[in-house]
């Protein structure tokens, strides 16, 4: 091969790797706050005030939601299975909330370790399937 | 081995000088033309109207049939982008920064429609219209960097050194790539991890994902009709002081 693209392609190699190099390490040294939101884990031993406006997430826990009869107000637990954070919030609830479902919930947390939420969204996983499909899957389970 | 690279490298040198290409490409044209759109709207109609319904998300869940389609083409494109680009750096070939220059606005296009749709869906969804997560953030980018490649290119005029600029502009830029495929994996994102991989089966029924691969292959076709209607008005543009431009279309000898 002529020398002159030989010497055009080592370049242009060294711009790519050097460029991808450059973008991971940067991504890399930010990782931990490039996460959207927390684990109850990670709350448990945190040094955040409880004017920090943060998001936290998980799944809901099975038969935790306790909604109330006069108002639009909630509370249910969302866990990662090794511990399990209370969350309160009093608004709307985006239409795929609902047990064994993961969200990510934004708001503070109090010092008595319940979690304030001004914003509840629901968390979709990348399983989709018809109806029926879904109910034949509860019935072997 | 050499004399059949060589023979493959004259007969794409050969396929890509412009009049020739101008030639085969208006030959090609309505083929193109029927196929990809039948491919589109049969792939579209199928999944938009024929698939089943989702059992938690219901049928707010079909606009994936055009949201994922859009966000793989608006990676893909950039992809082929940076090997025009390599190609435009290294062999100097004219058609390759052209192709380049050609695709970037189509990249852009389907990309600004995967966040639109995405946008769409996440709100009776997700609850939010926006969030800043990973996966996100990174696709806003790589819509900003399209446009810094179609930006820059407009603001040389010297088409062919604009053509090297933003080849190393699409060099460069294709770190983002990894980062967009792989930020569901490596952070806590709103998003959802892909339904699709190249080791496992699909988790979506298959009633579900044969429509999405057709409108899949619709989107490529459509991106294949679009970018040589780009290119073939890019090559008269860049060419309109050659005679056989003026051959094609005045029918004058000069």
């Amino acid at each position: 091969m002529n020398p002159i693209r030989k010497q055009r392609i080592y370049a242009l190699t060294a711009i790519v790797v050097g460029s991808i190099l450059a973008v991971y390490l940067v991504v890399s040294a930010l990782s931990k706050n490039l996460n959207l939101f927390y684990s109850p884990t990670d709350l448990l031993n945190n040094d955040l005030s409880p004017e920090t406006l943060i998001r936290a997430g998980g799944m809901v826990r099975e038969g935790s939601i306790k909604r109330s009869d006069t108002s639009l107000s909630i509370e249910f637990i969302v866990t990662d299975f090794k511990n399990d954070l209370k969350i309160q919030y009093s608004g709307i609830l985006p239409d795929l909330f609902s047990e064994k479902a993961g969200v990510v919930v934004q708001g503070y947390l109090e010092k008595e370790g319940t979690f304030r939420a001004i914003e509840v969204l629901a968390k979709h996983d990348e399983n989709y399937m018809p109806p029926e499909v879904a109910k034949l899957m509860e019935q072997t389970e | 081995m050499n004399k059949i690279w060589n023979y493959i490298k004259d007969w794409f040198i050969e396929m890509g000088s412009p009049p020739l290409f101008f030639k085969w490409s208006s030959k090609i044209l309505p083929w193109l033309l029927f196929i990809s759109i039948t491919v589109f709207i049969v792939g579209l109609l199928w999944g938009l109207f024929y698939s089943p319904t989702d059992y938690k998300q219901g049928d707010v869940y079909r606009i994936i049939y055009i949201h994922v389609p859009s966000a793989i083409l608006g990676q893909s494109i950039f992809m082929f982008m940076a090997i025009c680009g390599f190609i435009t750096m290294v062999w100097r070939v004219k058609i390759s920064g052209m192709l380049l220059k050609s695709a970037a606005p189509i990249g852009a296009s389907f990309t600004l429609i995967a966040l639109l749709t995405g946008s769409i869906w996440g709100k009776p969804t997700w609850g939010t219209w926006w969030v800043w997560d990973a996966r996100l953030t990174s696709t806003l980018i790589l819509f900003f960097i399209y446009a810094a490649i179609i930006g820059l290119h407009s603001s040389i005029d010297d088409k062919t050194k604009a053509d090297r600029a933003i080849s190393i502009l699409s060099l460069v830029g294709i770190a983002i790539i990894p980062i967009i495929k792989k930020s569901v994996d490596w952070w806590q994102t709103l998003h959802q991890p892909s339904t699709f991989s190249l080791t496992s089966a699909p988790s979506m029924t298959p009633d579900m994902y044969q429509p999405l691969l057709l409108c899949f292959l619709g989107f490529y076709l459509i991106f294949a009709l679009l970018l040589t209607m780009n290119l073939r008005a890019e090559v008269v543009i860049r060419e309109k002081n050659r005679s056989w431009v003026s051959k094609q279309f005045l029918n004058l000898e000069r």
